[in-house]
């Protein structure tokens, strides 16, 4: 028969085990793929490098490209772009190995991180908008 | 006998915390070696001669004086670099208006990476070339060097961008004496980093 002791511990561990479910961040997978793909130059908190690499965090591109954005992760851009007012003229590489899945995970965690409340992706919405671009 | 054990163990617990971190003096780093004479060799710098983004001569005498921060990288670097030159960025705000210490980095893409590129490259960091120094030379001088400041360069078609290299930032005195370095992708380590910096200049 349990103690009060070993009631008041299950009770710890049971809420311990539900905190640690909800989840502050619900992009995580989004996050994982963030770090390992685009953190290199668009860092951890999405501000990019000086001149050369575009933020990522407040960019007013983000809105204005919605519709080009999956087609940028999959294949890279190298037109010269406008971000905030300011030109950013190096190319970006691509990153062919992402899957539609992948893309959308990235996309939405972009689109709420450091502050940024852009409009979420559907899956099926990123496949349409890849399809424009698949060659 | 458990009391004495534990009466030690805070006895070395407390040692360990009395030791003041600004008493620590950096290390000369590298394998030393006897002169004949009996002395101790440390490894130093060897001569370089290698040309900056304002096609200026760099050489050992460019850093008479002062202390210098090393790294390697090239423009068109789909990995590491950025990240590097971001925390190399944090380490020439801190110290931009300090003459005692400047920054040296080597491009290790000899062919793409002309006097011209690299001065678009530092105009766009809106970094002054008397302080942050991008170079270039020959291939050959530009890898052979990075030996001697314990980093990697070396070409490698798998690589991603066609060059693999360590992302590290080393920190060389007046003597030519590597005595830190840390990894240039971790913010972490760069604060440890700069606590390096601090000290060798207070030093020196």
């Amino acid at each position: 028969m349990p103690t009060s002791q070993f009631r008041l511990f299950l009770l710890f561990f049971i809420s311990l085990f539900f905190l640690s479910r909800c989840e502050p961040n619900p992009y995580r997978e989004g996050e994982r793929l963030y770090k390992t793909n685009c953190a290199n130059c668009h860092m951890d908190n999405g501000e990019g490098l000086g001149a050369l690499i575009p933020p990522l965090a407040g960019a007013d591109f983000l809105e204005k490209n919605r519709e080009a954005l999956p087609c940028i992760l999959r294949y890279g851009l190298q037109d010269t772009i406008l971000v905030n007012g300011k030109t950013y003229a190096e190319a970006m590489p691509g990153v062919q190995a992402l899957s539609d899945i992948h893309i959308t995970n990235i996309l939405n965690y972009v689109n709420q991180a450091w502050g940024n409340s852009h409009k979420p992706y559907r899956l099926e919405e990123v496949q349409q908008m890849l399809a424009r671009c698949r060659k | 006998m458990k009391k004495l054990l534990f009466f030690f163990l805070t006895l070395v617990g407390f040692a360990a915390c009395i030791q003041t971190p600004e008493k620590r003096t950096l290390p000369i780093l590298g394998e030393r070696d006897i002169s004949p004479a009996g002395d101790t060799v440390y490894p130093t710098v060897p001569d370089f001669a290698f040309v900056d983004q304002d096609s200026q001569v760099v050489t050992n005498a460019t850093f008479r004086d002062q202390i210098y921060v090393v790294d390697f990288f090239f423009i068109h670097c789909p990995t590491i670099c950025p990240k590097v030159k971001k925390n190399g960025l944090r380490i020439y705000e801190k110290y931009k208006n300090d003459n005692r210490i400047a920054l040296l980095s080597h491009s290790i893409d000899t062919k793409n990476d002309t006097v011209a590129a690299l001065r678009r490259h530092a105009q766009k960091l809106g970094i002054d070339s008397k302080r942050w120094h991008l170079v270039t030379g020959s291939k050959d001088a530009i890898y052979g060097i990075a030996d001697n400041y314990f980093s990697v360069a070396v070409e490698d078609p798998d690589a991603p961008g066609g060059f693999d290299h360590s992302g590290r930032l080393i920190l060389v005195d007046k003597n030519r004496h590597v005595r830190s370095f840390c990894d240039g992708t971790d913010a972490k380590d760069v604060d440890r980093f700069m606590k390096d910096i601090d000290l060798l200049l207070a030093e020196q």
